[in-house]
This record gives C-alpha cells, structure tokens and sequence, in this order.
C-alpha cells in the first residue's frame, strides 16, 4: 500500500484535477515543473535557509511534565506554533512563494480560513516584494480580526468572499475565480492540501519538514525515530500531512486525525467531513465532501475558521478509506476546554484547530511507556477574542 | 434518433444561444422561459443546472444559483420539468452543470434520462478532456449526447487541434480569460485571440460566450465566429423584465 500520490495525481481513488479549461495551462504548467523546480539544490539551498532564518526551524519538540503525569502517557508537542506567524502554514508559503519566483510569477493570490495562512502568505509576499491578494469570508474576518489587521499591515489586499457561507469554501471560490481571470503572471498559494493536483502532493511536501525534523528530534530524545501515535486536528489536512509524512509507511505508528465535530457530528452544524461525507469533487479534488443528495456542497460549522471546510484533503480520504489513520471529532465546546487545559498546564495558549487534538487524550487509552506526539499547530493569539468571549475571561 | 445538433449549423447562419438558470427567478419557470426562447426565434438554448458553488461563474449566475438552489430546485426536479418539454420544444437543448451534482446523480443514469428526455448536449466545464475520454465518454455515446468543450485565449493550438477532433459539435470559445460575466465591449486583446483563433484550421462550428450582452459584443464576435452564448446578459434582464418580454430581449441583441 502507499501513501504519496500515483503518477495521475490520485491517492487511491482521490484526487487528480477536476478543472474549467481555463485553468488548464495553469495546472499543467504547475504539474510538469514542480518536482523539478523543488528538487533543484538552487531551490533547496535557499528553502532551507529561509525555514531556518525567516521561519525559525527547526521548532522544538516540546515534552510535557504535567500533561505526560496527568494522563499517565508521554506527551510530546512539535511546536509549529513557535514558527514565524504563529503557525505551521509558514513551511507551506515559503515553499510555493520561491515555486513562483522560479515560475516568473509577480502577482500572489491565496485564500484564508483562520488567517493564519493569509498571514503567512502576507509575510513571504513582503519578503519576496511581490503584490498579495487575500480572499477571506466575511463571516471570518470578523471572527479573526487580528489577523485581517496584520494582513493588510504587511501590505497584503484583504478581499471579502460574501458568497455563500462566507468562509474558507467560499474565500477559495473566490482564490480560483480570480485565478481563471488572471492566468498569466499570478501563482495562486493554496494553504492545505487540498484543491487539483498537484497541490496536495506539492503542499504535503512542503510540510513533510515536520515529520523530516520529529525523526531526528525522537532518536535524539527518545532513541528512536518513530512514535507510537501521532495526533493532529485536520482542517484540510496540511498539518497533519506534514507531521505524518515519513511514518506514513510505517504501521508501527498509529495515526489519529480529529475533526471538528462543531455542535456535535449530527447536529447539522459540523465539520466531520470524514464521518459526515461522500465521495464527490470540491475545488478540483476528488475527495470526501459534506454534501446533500443532490450533491450541492454544505455548508459546515466549527467555532475554529481553520477547520470550517466541507471538504478534506484527498490524502485523508485515502487514509480513512484504507484505516490507515483513526479519524475523531471534537466538538467546539471539547474543543475550548482542551485549550484552556493547555493554557493552565503548560503555558501554551494553542489556536483552537489544535486544542481538537488533544480530545483524544480523553476519548483513547494509552500506556504509559507510549510516545504521543501531538502536532502544535498554531498558537491562540488570532483566537484570543473567541477565548474571551467563550470563557469570559 | 437524431441530435439535433447535428442540423443546427449550416453555412452562412449564425447561432444565437441563451443560456438561463433552471428554478430562476422562480422554481416552475423553467418551461416558460423555454417557451418564450423559442417564440423569439433564439436556435439553441442552454438550460443551466444550478449548483452551490460555481467555479467559473461570475456574481450574475453565481447569484441566480443561489436563487434557484433557495427556490428548491435540484437536478431530479429539473428532469421532472423537462418531461414532457418534446411537445412543444423543438429547439436543440444543452445541459450547462458542474460535475460534482452529474456524478452523485450517477454519470450514466444522468446521460439516460437526458436521452429519454431529448437533451442534445451537456457542458461541463470542470470535468476535464482526459477523465472525460477515460471514463465517461462511452456514456455520451451510448445515448447520443454532444460532450461541449471549452477553449479558452490560453488554450494551445495543439490542445485546440485535439478538442476539435474529440467535438461532435461545435466549440464553446470563452471570450476572455475570465468567469461569466458580460462586459459592454470587446477588448482589443480579445479581438487579436478571435482573429488568432478564426486563423486556425477548425473544423468544428465555434460559438463565442462569456460576455456577450448587448448589440455590439453580438455582432462583434458574429464576425469571428458561428454564433453567440448570451448568459448573464440574459438574466440580467430577467432580474427586471418579465418573462413575456424575452422577445423584446431577443430582438435588442439582433436588433
Ligand atoms: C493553527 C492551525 N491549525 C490547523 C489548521 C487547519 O488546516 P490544516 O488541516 O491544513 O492543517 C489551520 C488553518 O487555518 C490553522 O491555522
């Protein structure tokens, strides 16, 4: 069985490039170069330079005391909080803003749920002095206000998606709208790994330095390179897929994935899209989607913006598909509590799509000698209003 | 039994399609509209499935999506709606629909019930050539319906050469690298890619949309191609008109 994407762009039967003929010489120009350009040691070279001085890699693979004694278990965090901009979708728009340097591309265009990768894309946009639009639901950017802020401070265009959810869906409707109107000189920097191919591969590895680094971090720490489990919340999956990339083929390790289960999975106002969805296409990738009988896509509900998609990477869906990984949902109430539990025991305030994961310190049994990693994916200060207001603090 | 497709281009006649959205701007407009199309002496009509999240559409079928979808319409209501339309509907019919609503319906029950129901063609914009040729197209065959493709000013002229042989019919040319939307002039960058495209050995009919609206994009693109698609325009006028009043539409674009 394998994990990386076949030769077509599918994981199993998901994925490939479902796209309007306009976008055509865009993904193809993109699917016979990117290999090429990443595997250059020109690119390489200044990659790992710019993770390590821009973005701060490698970020710790934190060990928490009071957690590991609370829960009778090792609990470790691999810290993508402490990058720079608070999150892992750095490691991502880094990697893609020197895919469009090498492409010839000047103009930038991304979409945001959260606005953590507006602001990573923002960031990398200033460092390369190129122009960059960011399409954001409205409904999210008021609900993530600082960061719409830190966007336009960092000299990014905010553009409002008012169509119909007025979230992540939506803003990357609009992403792909403006793609089809602009084909010439915009690169367009998905923020998960999600959308046609081959985006979900490209992003994955990009964020495979997650798990590149956890290797070394836990054969120094731990004296061996894998885990036992390994745990992070999926939105459309780019965390995960970075923390779980070198372990994919390794069964020793087990693979929990948490969704956001909003109100609850059945309450109709959830983000499950591995429990709640069928096979069905979204932005250009086979994959599972929340949709009704007529196939109109839904639209879903979490309390965290990052999270609030109805689709899932196609990876993912291979992986629920083939039980490679375990999927879980959190609710946003289970959600808050497991963010303040981080907060009280380990001062890491996290952004709410990663306090999901660590519902699973409840919902399974570990052992005591078990090695948890838990991907950190982001810290709370976008969310600080949420937390406020929810708690109020 | 034949397509009508088939006869639909002649030499020296220029096609005027419309294309509306099914379940807009109410749910039982759908035969009306037809109705009124073919009083108004249009050739070809595209009846548009309504779908939540239209791609490459712009804000004016975007939103008469949204409509439709609130006034309920949905793809099995639609064929519902069409049942019986062969009485008195004699014009060439295309579906217009997103992929995602055709595959959860099931690709070849889909095909069969437009046969049945004497649907001529289907455009899809984002089920691309090759997954077409791989797994659909025998679909298409089996109950004789037209697959519609796209080219696009960034299509290759390899890439046009290849749509051209795959067409059973004629060839949708997108005016702009833009979604749907009309425009009230042809732009000079628009006008060179007609001319590149006229130049180019094409056998198959080409009908010029997206941004067609008024008089002067109608006769504009009539020059370079063998008919129009008038889309957004059309609704746009439905917004503020009744549907009686489509041959006064009609007639403002041909004039
Ligand atoms: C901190 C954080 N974690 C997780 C996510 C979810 O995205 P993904 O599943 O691609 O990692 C986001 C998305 O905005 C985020 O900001």
């Amino acid at each position: 069985m394998t994990f990386k994407v076949d030769s077509n762009g599918y994981y199993g039967q998901y994925g490939g490039a479902f796209i309007p003929e306009m976008l055509y010489p865009n993904i193809q120009q993109l699917k016979q170069s990117y290999l090429q350009i990443i595997g250059s040691s020109a690119f390489q070279n200044e990659f790992q330079q710019l993770l390590k001085y821009y973005v701060g890699r490698p970020t710790p693979l934190y060990f928490s005391h009071r957690l590991s004694k609370k829960y009778g278990t090792k609990i470790y965090f691999k810290r993508e909080d402490l990058c720079h901009t608070g999150a892992h979708k750095i490691n991502n728009t880094i990697g893609q803003i020197l895919l469009a340097k090498y492409m010839g591309k000047d103009r930038i265009i991304a979409e945001t749920g959260a606005g953590q990768h507006g602001v990573a894309t923002a960031s990398v946009c200033a460092l390369m002095g190129v122009k960059c639009i960011v399409y954001m639901g409205s409904v999210d950017i008021k609900r993530q206000s600082p960061n719409v802020a830190r966007m336009k401070m960092l000299g990014a265009e905010v553009r409002a998606a008012t169509s119909g959810s007025k979230t992540l869906k939506d803003a990357t409707n609009e992403a792909i709208r403006d793609w089809i109107n602009n084909p010439e000189k915009t690169h367009y920097i998905i923020g998960s790994v999600v959308g046609p191919h081959p985006y979900p591969d490209m992003v994955s590895r990009f964020q495979s330095v997650i798990s590149q680094e956890l290797t070394h971090q836990l054969e120094f720490l731990e004296g061996r390179s894998f885990p036992d489990y390994l745990v992070a919340c999926v939105g459309g999956g780019s965390n995960a897929a970075g923390l779980f990339y070198h372990f994919l083929d390794n069964p020793k390790v087990t693979i929990f994935c948490v969704e956001a289960a909003g109100h609850g999975v059945n309450s109709g106002k959830s983000a499950a899209t591995t429990q709640l969805g069928r096979p069905g296409i979204i932005h250009g990738s086979k994959t599972l989607l929340m949709q009704n009988a007529d196939g109109q896509i839904q639209e879903p509900h979490s309390i965290s913006a990052g999270l609030d998609y109805p689709g899932v990477g196609p990876l993912f869906a291979h992986l629920k598909d083939t039980k490679r990984a375990h999927f879980r949902a959190v609710s946003d109430r289970d959600a808050m509590l497991w963010g303040l539990e981080l907060s009280k025991m380990d001062g890491i305030i996290p952004a709410i799509e990663t306090s999901h994961a660590l519902g699973v310190l409840e919902s399974e049994k570990f052992n005591k000698d078990d090695i948890i990693v838990f991907g950190c994916s982001g810290r709370g200060d976008k969310d600080l209003d949420t937390y406020i207001n929810y708690f109020e603090l | 039994m034949n397509n009508r497709l088939d006869g639909l281009f002649k030499p020296n006649k220029k096609i005027l399609s419309i294309y509306f959205t099914a379940g807009y701007p109410r749910i039982n407009d759908t035969a009306t509209i037809l109705r009124g199309l073919q009083k108004s002496n249009v050739d070809l009509v595209e009846i548009g499935m309504p779908f939540s999240d239209p791609l490459a559409d712009g804000p004016t079928i975007q939103s008469s999506s949204t409509v439709a979808l609130k006034n309920g319409m949905s793809t099995k209501i639609l064929f519902e709606q069409l049942q019986n339309i062969r009485m008195d509907i004699h014009l060439p019919l295309i579906i217009m629909g997103y992929f995602n609503p055709i595959l959860q319906y099931g690709v070849e029950k889909f095909c069969e019930e437009c046969a049945q129901i004497g649907i001529d063609g289907l455009i899809i914009p984002d089920l691309p050539l090759q997954v077409y040729e791989q797994s659909y197209e025998l679909y298409f065959e089996k109950y004789n319906l037209h697959n519609i493709f796209l080219i696009t000013p960034q299509t290759s002229e390899g890439r046009i050469q290849k749509i051209d042989q795959k067409s059973k019919s004629f060839i949708y040319m997108v005016s702009s690298n833009s979604v749907t939307g009309s425009k009230n002039r042809v732009e000079d960058k628009v006008l060179s890619y007609f001319k590149r495209v006229k130049s180019q050995p094409i056998t198959s009919p080409k009908l010029i949309g997206f941004g067609i609206s008024n008089n002067q994009t109608y006769r504009t693109a009539l020059k370079f191609a063998d008919g129009v698609i008038i889309g957004s325009a059309f609704i746009n006028f439905l917004d503020n008109n009744s549907i009686e009043d489509i041959g006064k539409f009609i007639k403002s674009i041909k004039e």
